[in-house]
């Protein structure tokens, strides 16, 4: 080729990295070498021929519109599982009531403002399992299966069963996190709905079922065994009863 | 995890350059579908990475992500088939002259066949270079080959790039199929 020269630096040259020093010589060197003339000139036409082109592909319109709303519903995911800060704000609030009104301090029961912030919890955890893709993490329908998993996963057992001859079929499970503790999440379908059965130890004695709606949700929350349950879908609230029911029996 | 003061500096500043994610994703995959998805997907883990973010250049970050999702990509859908490095030969004939070369380099459709036709680790350097622009100091940073080696690695890639557009008849033939 009767060039001395690294041929890279043409490289380095013609993409104008090299530094001052380095172009002049590389400048110089060109006035005496044919070869490398050649070269460049074969690379200029080559970028021409690209830029000519025109193969550059940008993205379809609706492209933008896909990745915003994965963002959104990651950032749905997110501002849930940022709860916990503004769970405080919500315990807060609730004692601040609580000391305002200065009648239910010395209270031993838990009252109603205990009841609205757990339902607005659970409510949010039967929601964020809707998304894709969170439902269930164990996809059984075998008690078998399902109860097994929860092992090493949470410092409790859960009761698991399957109701499918009632017309609520065990679909799975998963664990959750609910009043910042992890809870066992039993996933029962009704027809078209889907039950989330949040289950976690309790203390406290047991206690008669209580219900309520939110949002166009129906929850239904008892304690039992040293367990306290909470059952929420858009189900019919009649359906809800009846799963109550079945797993207060059994 | 992202408050909304974040989610908006991510549209502000990662967001508009999704045409250059998208067009890095296209040729690395050589395609129109999985580009899409690809790109929608490493998008999605930009967003999950950005708080790891401090500032810098926005777009080489970006297209770092991009590039490691595609290679993973091809990976687990093509079974290396594209990672396959072709044996070049660095002393083969002499660089084309500028006419022939520009003649073949005319039509689109066989300079796509010829850059497509590259192994995937010298399509990446040709297109942030020649189709996005970047420096050689960007480029090293979204192919993490050292910048010492970006010129030599560009100086391969377009030598082949070169053979593959005056190259034999039948070469084409193969690649238009």
């Amino acid at each position: 080729m009767g060039c001395n020269r690294s041929a890279t630096i043409l490289h380095g040259y013609f993409d104008n990295e090299l530094d001052a020093l380095g172009a002049a010589d590389f400048e110089r060197h060109l006035e005496q070498c044919g070869n490398c003339v050649d070269a460049l000139e074969a690379l200029e036409s080559m970028r021409s021929s690209l830029n000519a082109a025109q193969l550059y592909e940008k993205a379809q319109p609706g492209l933008r519109q896909k990745v915003l709303a994965g963002i959104d519903s990651r950032r749905t995911v997110t501002v849930f599982r940022r709860r916990a800060a503004w769970q405080w704000l919500a315990v807060a609030a609730v004692l601040l009531l609580v000391t305002y009104t200065g009648l239910r301090v010395v209270s031993p029961h838990r009252g109603d403002d205990y009841e609205t912030v757990l339902a607005a919890e659970i409510i949010d955890a039967h929601l964020r399992s809707l998304q894709p893709g969170h439902l269930i993490d164990v996809v059984s329908t075998d008690q078998h299966t399902v109860k097994p998993w929860f092992d090493g996963r949470l410092d409790f057992s859960p009761p698991v069963q399957d109701f499918a001859d009632q017309g609520f079929p065990l679909q799975g499970g998963r664990v959750d996190v609910v009043h910042g503790r992890s809870v066992a999440a039993l996933v029962y379908g009704r027809r078209k709905h889907f039950i989330n059965v949040f289950v976690w130890p309790s203390n406290e004695k047991d206690a008669a079922p209580r219900s309520g709606s939110r949002q166009g949700y129906q929850w239904v929350e008892w304690r039992a065994r040293g367990m306290e349950f909470c059952a929420v879908s858009d189900a019919a609230p009649s359906a809800l009863e009846q799963l109550q029911s079945l797993l207060a029996e059994n | 995890m992202l408050d909304s003061q974040d989610q908006v500096r991510f549209e502000t500043l990662v967001l508009p350059h999704l045409d250059a994610a998208h067009n890095l994703a296209r040729w690395l995959l050589r395609g129109g579908a999985d580009a899409e998805d690809v790109t929608q997907e490493a998008m999605l883990r930009a967003y999950r990475f950005f708080g790891g973010f401090h500032g810098g250049d926005v777009r080489a970050w970006l297209l770092q992500i991009v590039r490691n999702t595609c290679f993973s990509w091809m990976e687990k859908n093509r079974h290396g088939k594209d990672m396959t490095e072709f044996d070049e030969e660095l002393h083969g004939p002499p660089s084309p002259n500028p006419e022939t070369l520009a003649i073949a380099a005319n039509s689109r459709g066989r300079l796509t066949r010829a850059l497509e036709g590259l192994p995937p680790r010298f399509r990446e350097v040709i297109v942030l270079r020649e189709l996005e622009g970047c420096s050689y100091k960007e480029i090293a940073t979204i192919t993490s080959i050292p910048i010492g080696t970006v010129m030599s690695t560009l100086s391969r890639a377009r030598r082949q790039l070169q053979l593959a557009l005056v190259g034999p008849v039948n070469k084409e033939a193969v690649h238009g199929l």
